[in-house]
């Protein structure tokens, strides 16, 4: 940063030796930086590049120029599982869609409560909320598989959807939480004055302060719900209601290895979304986890 | 702030303020009950009966239990998933610090860095990427074709039972991107002048990250330790999609939740499924206690 001030005899002088040390031990470091990103992402662009060759040449033709570019493994893949990919892509959106909103809704909901609301169970709602967190689905998916198909909703959205909107992502209620708690109460006692009652003050002054906050909730739901496979893969059989990560591994099951092509091209299709978020979003991504360690 | 005159209104406000709070938590308290509190005891109680969906369950008492001690799949699936859990966690985080440590302080280009590493954990879970393993570690695969640059002709990786599950512990190790944010962001929390200090003291570097770095950065560690066990002992997408759903080559990757499922949801067999279940997730809260006890050795929380 201070190249462009450094005096012109900085090699003499010893402070001069000194950056120029750490010059060279930083430019060492981003040769050994650049070779480890480029071994990380490496898998990436592989299937990003196979993806555009001719499925038989992705196997035996290594390299990452393709020599016959093609859009043959987007085509065929597309209408390989009897239905377009797009319905895939828009089940999966619905989906995604439904739980941000439950999330939002009634993550904050509860936050809001946990953090301002003066109650009896306070502490004890909050160390349920905590321990939750801890608890694996397994244990609770079988009675949950039993229940919702006792409702007839097996083959529907209602099982993904519904917990979503009971405030069971009970990382989301915990970041809220957190949250909140370094809005200043000033805020809350001004609206209180004012003659607010606590729906008002939620609605006028927590919830807009809490953007910061709604935004993560929203980029994360929207990566998880993307990405996740148990629990559709329990509860969608019919093809037609598949999200994309069902649909993908349906595919694998039917394809012989001439199919790598078509999965790949499949495969890049279905993390574009998230890719996309990531781009976007990425900074207040960071920020997000690196204040809350949500994965 | 608090005058005499507020006192009175400020009784009656908590009260409203207990029943606005029992409104806001309707949502809340509605899941609790319904989709968490009932399952979970439902759960316990199937794991004592033999259940296959049709008929209504039979109350069987330890049976469930009893055979596990003599499957031999569960037993595979307890392997697998401890070796797991145990060798692919202490290498993700000595990759995570490893790298917050050369991140941290001043590096240029830090955004882009931090980028590119945290991109594999927020894209390794999903199936997309299990697919690509597949191809990677497959016979033709990407490590294979490396191989045979140096004239090595190996095999394929996810067909040997004894590499089969190294690939998956590979691939949890490329998502040390999370972890290391939150290495980076608590290297932030450690003020400057304790190094300034230490420099002045005349403390070699190697002194001050065991004096300085390491004892402040133990609760992040301690952290990242709990967060990314228990979610290791749960990993199922990438086992499923590698093995096609078998756990194979020999049970290789017969993840204990891959069991779950197969038991589950493709035998029907619920009671036994749901014992499985319970007995994870007593095996996740005794490895999260230990954890917390042996926590009292080695992290540092201050002078306080």
């Amino acid at each position: 940063m201070t190249t462009a001030t450094a005096p012109i005899d900085s090699t003499r002088s010893p402070a001069g030796a000194l950056t120029r040390r750490r010059r060279s031990r930083d430019l060492l470091k981003h040769l050994g930086l650049g070779v480890f990103v480029l071994l990380m992402v490496y898998p990436l662009v592989w299937m990003a590049v196979s993806a555009f060759k001719p499925g038989h040449l992705i196997l035996t033709q290594p390299g990452l120029v393709p020599r016959d570019l093609t859009f043959d493994n987007f085509v065929q893949g597309w209408n390989a599982l009897n239905r377009p990919f797009s319905v895939f892509l828009v089940n999966s959106l619905l989906v995604s869609v439904g739980s941000i909103v439950g999330n939002l809704f009634s993550c904050a909901l509860t936050a809001y409560a946990l953090a301002r609301l003066e109650f009896r169970m306070r502490k004890v709602y909050l160390a349920v909320t905590l321990a939750s967190v801890m608890l694996p689905l397994h244990v609770l998916v079988i009675p949950q598989y039993i229940f919702f198909s006792q409702l007839g909703m097996v083959n529907t959205y209602f099982p993904l959807l519904i917990p979503k909107f009971l405030a069971t992502d009970a990382f989301f209620v915990y970041l809220m939480v957190q949250f909140i708690r370094t809005i200043p109460r000033d805020l809350d006692r001004a609206a209180w004055i004012d003659g607010s009652g606590p729906f008002r003050t939620f609605w006028y002054v927590i919830l807009p302060l809490m953007r910061p906050a709604l935004v993560t909730t929203t980029i994360f739901t929207f990566i998880w719900t993307w990405n996740d496979f148990f629990v559709p893969l329990i509860y969608l059989t019919s093809p037609k209601m598949f999200t994309v990560s069902v649909a993908l591994s349906s595919m694998v099951d039917s394809q012989s290895q001439d199919g790598v092509g078509m999965l790949f091209a499949m495969s890049l299709v279905s993390l574009l979304p998230v890719l996309a978020f990531f781009a976007f979003a990425q900074k207040h991504l960071i920020r997000g986890i690196a204040t809350t360690g949500l994965k | 702030m608090a005058t005499t005159r507020s006192r009175r209104p400020r009784a009656s406000k908590l009260h409203s303020q207990g029943l606005a709070a029992h409104i806001f938590l309707i949502p809340w308290q509605l899941g609790l009950l319904l989709v968490t509190a009932i399952p979970l005891f439902a759960s316990l109680y199937l794991a004592f009966t033999d259940y296959n969906i049709l008929s209504s369950p039979e109350f069987n008492g330890l049976e469930n239990f009893r055979r596990m001690f003599s499957d031999e799949y569960f037993w595979a699936s307890v392997r697998v998933t401890l070796v797991y859990v145990f060798v692919s966690i202490p290498l993700q985080l000595a990759f995570a610090l490893l790298l917050a440590l050369i991140l941290d302080r001043g590096l240029r280009g830090l955004a882009f860095y931090r980028s590119a590493f945290y991109l594999p954990s927020l894209l390794g879970t999903s199936v997309a990427i299990a697919i690509l393993w597949r191809q990677i570690f497959g016979d033709d695969g990407l490590i294979n074709q490396a191989l045979g640059l140096f004239g090595v002709h190996g095999e394929s990786w996810l067909q040997n039972p004894a590499t089969a599950l190294s690939t998956l512990i590979v691939l949890n190790v490329w998502t040390f991107g999370s972890p290391m944010v939150i290495f980076l962001a608590g290297l932030r929390q450690i003020p400057e002048e304790l190094y300034e200090a230490a420099r002045v003291d005349g403390a070699t570097v190697v002194r001050q990250f065991t004096h300085i770095t390491v004892p402040l950065l133990t609760p992040i560690i301690f952290f990242n330790l709990i967060l990314q066990t228990i979610g290791a002992f749960q990993t199922f997408t990438q086992a499923h999609v590698v093995s096609g759903g078998t756990g194979g080559p020999a049970n290789s990757t017969l993840f204990y939740t891959l069991y779950i499922y197969q038991q589950g949801f493709a035998n029907f067999d619920m009671g036994y499924a749901s014992a499985l279940a319970w007995v994870l997730m007593i095996a996740i809260a005794v490895v999260t206690a230990i954890h917390f006890i042996l926590s009292k050795y080695w992290v540092f929380y201050g002078d306080d």
